[in-house]
């Protein structure tokens, strides 16, 4: 196994952008119909149904090609980004605005040779009861996929939004970089769940910021538990007005051979604020950075961050990183860490009721991956649990 | 059912049993009083076979089968079920799934905490935020959905309040068949510091364990009674 560096290499950048092809020479599916039986199984084990009754809506990008793009729910407007800019006069409250283009090779990269995207926004006072799904799928082998997503949850709005990232069946090698900006207005609350179902020669360079104003809720989910080459992902979000909330929880999974350079930063910026970072990691043989940064600027914030990791082979690395940082005195702010061997006396105590070993690991580590989380709706929740369930019958 | 022959074991590097013979028939069921550090709670794990405590000498016979190395899960599978004092909590893992993993019959936990009143908990954690009586019960249930021979109990009664007492000791009664008068096939084992559980269960015989030895056998509220009145370094005096 290669050896494990503590940082991916920043000189990397412009050498793996030059590595992989622009998506445009590689066309992808214009029309779901052109998906075989085996690419709908993987958009399924991503967590995106091309049957559900229970979406409102689909979006589904391949290479740089919008395959589907339809919305039942007046309320909600869903557009490739591409055309979303022509129709909003560049989207000029929304574009760029969060994320600074120049942060990165990847970012210069999006700005100048954007593939697509999609652009949602549900309309003021608009409560989604269904998600949409939305779903970012790289078809041919060593493409990169640049893609730029805006959403915007207007005032007193709800939505849920499930992402499933992915790639050919059988496809080995590819770039995905994701711009993102999310714009959470008013008393809106925005749920918006990740499945990350890679290749093991894939590289994954999402960028994403996210604005919470007064009152308004996000909440992110986010479950990678297949083999990848490369993540590298920092989502950082604002909570701007008095009583936001943020909600981060990652289920993260790293086989041999997967470098997952993960986590999360919320700035509480206004007083009342509340936060919550949690993330479960599981190694066996790969290496997983699981950061957490609070940032609590105003008075009576409160916010938490939980890290816990799972080593299941004497290989592999897991790195928690949690960081807290108080600007003001009157903050609650807390973590806990903890990263280890599954506890023999938990393996025992399933063994002493007539479970093998075999068995009593499974059932540890499936507890493990079982992250309930609060406020997530019903129909989300099953997805989640779902998701988990497909990705780990594959493990 | 159990035959112990001069068994000795160490847990990590001390000699914590010395030499321990037991013979416990079908439809028994045997108390084992003792202090602090006795090296109670070490016979039942070395019976149950939990890794750390290593048999240097001596026999363990179950059912006639030599279980003195066998693994821990084989001998449950033999018909050994063991109520942890306090056992781990498993984070993610429900109730309701701990329950049907342990159930020799289908669904047969799920009933049974259904019966108890314990339908509250099958959604929950196992054991994660319980508290003392709900651990027993919990305990208690996965025991009678495993339906083992030999149950060994490490004081069942601790932590339970008065008014769950009747609940677990009715639990234990049913794991023992003490409703059966003849042709009892269960037996047990049961530490007791309080001997609270003797007015719940009836046992058939008391054994008092000091530093690593049996000292003390006989009629199991003769020897509570001892123990009370003189303690149990003078009841340890009165060889058997």
């Amino acid at each position: 196994m290669p050896v494990l560096e503590n940082r991916p290499a920043k000189d990397t950048e412009e050498e793996l952008l030059g590595r992989f092809k622009d998506a445009s020479q590689a066309e992808g599916a214009k029309d779901v119909s052109e998906l075989d039986q085996e690419e709908i199984k993987r958009l399924k084990q991503t967590g995106i149904d091309l049957e559900a009754a229970k979406r409102i809506g689909t979006f589904i990008q391949t290479n740089c090609n919008v395959a589907s793009c339809h919305c039942e729910l007046k309320g909600v407007e869903m557009l490739p980004v591409t055309e979303a800019l022509k129709k909003y006069d560049g989207l000029k409250d929304y574009w760029w605005k969060i994320l600074d283009p120049q942060k990165d090779a990847f970012t210069r990269e999006a700005e100048r040779n954007l593939d697509n995207g999609y652009f949602i926004r549900s309309h003021a006072g608009e409560k989604v009861v269904y998600p949409l799904q939305t779903c970012l799928y790289i078809r041919n082998d060593n493409v990169a996929q640049k893609v730029h997503n805006i959403v915007v949850a207007e005032e007193g709005s709800e939505l849920h939004i499930i992402t499933g990232c992915t790639t050919h069946p059988h496809l080995t090698s590819g770039l995905h970089i994701g711009v993102s900006e999310f714009y959470v207005k008013k008393g809106a609350k925005l749920v918006f769940t990740m499945v990350h179902n890679w290749a093991e020669d894939v590289y994954v360079r999402p960028r994403t910021a996210i604005v919470v104003e007064e009152g308004g809720t996000f909440l992110s989910n986010y479950i990678s538990l297949k083999g990848v080459k490369s993540v590298q992902t920092f989502p950082t979000c604002t909570l701007k007005g008095r009583n936001a909330i943020a909600r981060f929880n990652s289920v993260i999974v790293a086989p041999e051979g997967s470098d997952i350079d993960t986590g999360s930063r919320i700035i509480l910026e206004a007083p009342e604020t509340r936060a919550e970072i949690i993330s479960r990691t599981i190694s066996y043989g790969g290496r997983v950075i699981a950061r957490g940064h609070l940032v609590g600027k105003a008075k009576d914030i409160k916010a938490h961050l939980e890290c816990q990791g799972l080593m299941l082979t004497e290989r592999g690395i897991i790195h928690a990183i949690p960081e807290l940082e108080a600007h003001v005195a009157d903050v609650d702010m807390s973590h806990e860490a903890a990263v280890g061997r599954i506890a023999k006396e938990e393996i025992e105590y399933l063994m002493a009721r007539g479970l093998d070993e075999e068995e009593a690991t499974s059932t540890i580590v499936r507890g493990f991956l079982n992250v309930k989380i609060d406020g997530l709706p019903k129909e989300l929740d099953e997805e989640l649990q779902k998701a988990v369930e497909e990705c780990r019958k594959g493990m | 059912m159990l035959h112990i022959e001069d068994l000795w074991v160490d847990v990590q590097g001390k000699e914590v049993l010395k030499g321990i013979n037991m013979d416990i028939g079908k439809g028994e069921t045997h108390c084992l009083f003792g202090k602090n550090g006795s090296g109670k709670t070490t016979l039942l794990m070395t019976i149950m076979g939990f890794e750390g405590y290593h048999v240097k000498h001596g026999k363990i016979t179950f059912k006639g089968e030599d279980i003195t190395f066998m693994p821990l899960n084989e001998r449950a599978k033999l018909g050994l079920g063991l109520s942890f004092q306090r056992p781990p909590t498993l984070r993610g893992v429900k109730l309701r799934d701990m329950l049907n993993l342990c159930s020799a019959s289908p669904g047969a936990g799920v009933e049974l905490a259904l019966q108890y009143g314990f339908a509250n908990f099958l959604d929950r954690e196992v054991n994660h935020g319980f508290s003392g009586g709900e651990i027993k019960k919990s305990e208690l249930l996965q025991l009678m959905a495993q339906n083992p021979d030999l149950t060994l109990l490490d004081e069942p009664e601790s932590g339970v309040d008065i008014e769950n007492l009747n609940v677990i000791g009715d639990m234990i009664r049913k794991l023992l068949e003490k409703d059966k008068h003849r042709n009892r096939t269960k037996s047990g084992l049961i530490i007791t510091h309080t001997g609270f559980i003797l007015n719940y269960v009836t046992a058939d015989k008391g054994h008092v364990m000091l530093n690593g030895k049996l000292c003390c056998q006989g009629n199991p509220i003769d020897i509570f009674e001892g123990i009370q009145k003189h303690g149990y370094e003078e009841c340890a005096k009165c060889q058997f």
